[in-house]
């Protein structure tokens, strides 16, 4: 946006709590690489320079990426500075920070999608004898005690935590809610090459028949690993890990678990499926397929016969079977700090395509904004030029009427 | 919308125009169904279902709904009715059915026979009490749909997914809810 902003010439500074990339310095489990290859990684005018362009970068390097780029192209990034409030004030905002205020004609919200763990209520009553964490706690096995693990939640976190935590010799239990399957790879190429070159990941929000549901859809069970693996349900079972249903309730010490496994597997199967027809249309219609291998199908998920419906966690002694609990349950973003009507009754910033409902905010970053690659790295570019030339444009109206009101 | 060629006999306009309507009035969407229930002797007994409470304001059926539910002969009973683990599964295949007819008409499918048998798998001894490893309720339910549409098979699939993740009766069954119940 810093960027854009400048190619319009609008003076402008960003507001950072910490140091660039700070979320990705603190917030992140250390074995973490991004879920989109090195070829992917571009941001306005600044690409990645490797020479790895299918791999995936680690955190360290995410961090150096996003502190290339700020220097390439001077962003005028305040470190240090966290935003305790944004309000309205005469002609414009008033943007309270621990070093000090500032007043401004328009707010870009980029604190992104991912700052609170969002942890279902149930979570109170899990025994205490229980080490429970979130996933933006957690670093790597070895802080967890020995013994069973319960990872909750199956989306790109959940199933990356727990092949890890199973790896490291502590047996996990994963609790398995609706998710999205995706191979790594498909028919030779990375799965997000498909998604690109298809156009899927380009698809518009105001183009798709039920946004609501389209944002919330949970991340893809990827991993970025130098072996391009696959970590779907059946490459979990294969190294052990237990399938349970979605964690319904915690009653007398027990945990207790949706029977409804099964389904939310077979709705994850069929969606994949239907993307890979899109696939191999496109790649039929695109005379892809001499260059590629052919099409094909994975196997269905492998749900047990009768995975268990409870799981007493109230043993947490040596024979118990969990003795930690990561939720791995979804981000939501903290707007506490909002003191604008951008809000609706459940919390959720109410805007068209990143423009806010308040005339001069915009957002960033959010899931889904204004294209399905929006809380992608390289979905920014295009979100940011449209809404860098509707704030320009908002810029100039504000300027036309204040000169016709003189007029 | 423009009027579809597809006709399930479901006004899926009305269904989406009531979501969003709803999503601006989120307390008209809590509804309260209920059932009534008479002892009449031994295990039979009667219900009947009138009126309900929903978008605000009280409701009456067209006409008062009753049931009988009893136990069979080989539980030394009368048999005047479905037992009451049976009214589940008719509960579940109708609420699965509507969900299929529903789902199909909104994605501009033609129904032409919709077919759902169900079985409920039961070890009775858990509520003669006989073995306390053994639980009350179904152990397994199986649902088989038979289905004849203009839509290929992997579409067909997804509607009965689709239905099964918009099901009340689904979610009553696979989800704990919580019940109590009190003595005036």
């Amino acid at each position: 946006m810093s960027q854009c902003l400048r190619e319009h010439s609008v003076d402008h500074v960003i507001l950072e709590r910490g140091r660039v990339a700070n979320s990705w310095r603190t917030e992140r489990w250390d074995s973490l690489r991004l879920l989109t290859p090195n070829w992917q990684s571009r941001l306005p005018g600044f690409r990645y320079e490797t020479p790895d362009a299918d791999g995936f970068m680690t955190m360290p390097e995410v961090i150096g990426f996003i502190e290339d780029y700020a220097d390439t192209i001077s962003a005028p990034v305040q470190e240090g500075t966290e935003v305790t409030s944004v309000g309205a004030a005469s002609n414009g905002f008033r943007v309270a920070t621990d070093q000090g205020e500032w007043r401004c004609r328009t707010v870009v919200l980029a604190s992104g999608a991912c700052n609170r763990a969002d942890v279902p209520v149930l979570e109170q009553d899990i025994p205490a004898s229980i080490h429970s964490l979130t996933a933006m706690e957690y670093r790597n096995p070895d802080s967890l005690p020995p013994g069973g693990v319960m990872v909750v939640g199956a989306s790109a976190t959940g199933v990356q935590i727990a092949e890890e935590i199973h790896r490291s010799g502590r047996p996990v239990t994963l609790s398995v809610g609706e998710h999205v399957r995706l191979p790594r790879t498909y028919r030779s190429r990375d799965i997000l090459w498909w998604m690109d070159a298809a156009g899927v990941l380009d698809e518009r929000y105001d183009e798709m028949d039920d946004i609501v549901r389209a944002r919330n859809v949970p991340s893809p069970q990827l991993v970025g690993t130098p072996e391009r693996s696959t970590l779907d349900l059946n490459a979990l079972t294969d190294i052990g890990v237990k399938l349970v249903g979605r964690i319904s309730a915690v009653r007398d010490g027990k945990a207790l678990f949706s029977g409804g496994l099964r389904n939310v597997c077979r709705l994850a199967d069929l969606k994949m499926n239907r993307l890979l027809n899109t696939i191999d249309e496109w790649a039929t219609d695109n005379d892809t397929n001499g260059e590629v291998d052919a099409p094909h199908r994975f196997e269905v998920t492998r749900v047990p016969d009768s995975p268990p419906l409870e799981i007493d966690l109230a043993r947490a002694d040596a024979d118990g079977e969990i003795r930690s609990i990561v939720w791995a349950t979804g981000y939501r973003p903290d707007y506490s700090w909002l003191d604008l009507p951008a809000l609706d009754h459940k919390g959720k910033l109410r805007h068209d395509g990143g423009v806010v409902a308040v005339p001069g905010v915009y957002a960033l970053g959010l899931n889904f904004l204004r294209r399905r690659k929006s809380s992608f790295i390289h979905g920014a570019e295009d979100d940011a030029r449209d809404l860098a030339q509707h704030l320009v444009n908002y810029l100039d109206g504000r300027r036309a009427r204040a000169v016709a009101a003189l007029s | 919308m423009a009027e579809s060629k597809v006709q399930n006999g479901v006004n899926v306009d009305a269904l989406l125009a009531a979501r969003e309507a709803l999503s601006e009035a989120p307390e008209a969407a809590k509804f309260n169904w209920r059932a009534s229930c008479k002892w009449v002797n031994g295990t039979h007994s009667h219900s009947t279902v009138d009126g309900y409470h929903g978008l605000g304001e009280e409701h009456q059926h067209k006409t008062t709904f009753s049931f009988d539910a009893d136990h069979p002969a080989v539980f030394a009973s009368e048999d005047n009715g479905a037992t009451p683990v049976e009214f589940v599964l008719v509960g579940l295949a109708s609420c699965l059915t509507a969900g299929v007819a529903a789902v199909a008409q909104n994605r501009e499918i033609q129904l032409r026979s919709v077919q759902a048998n169900l079985t409920g798998a039961m070890d009775i001894q858990g509520i003669l009490g006989g073995d306390p490893d053994v639980r009350n309720g179904f152990s397994d339910v199986k649902v088989t749909f038979d289905i004849d549409a203009d839509a290929s098979q992997d579409d067909i699939e997804a509607l009965v997914a689709q239905s099964q993740k918009r099901s009340a009766v689904f979610d009553i069954i696979t989800n704990p809810t919580n019940v109590s119940v009190e003595v005036k």
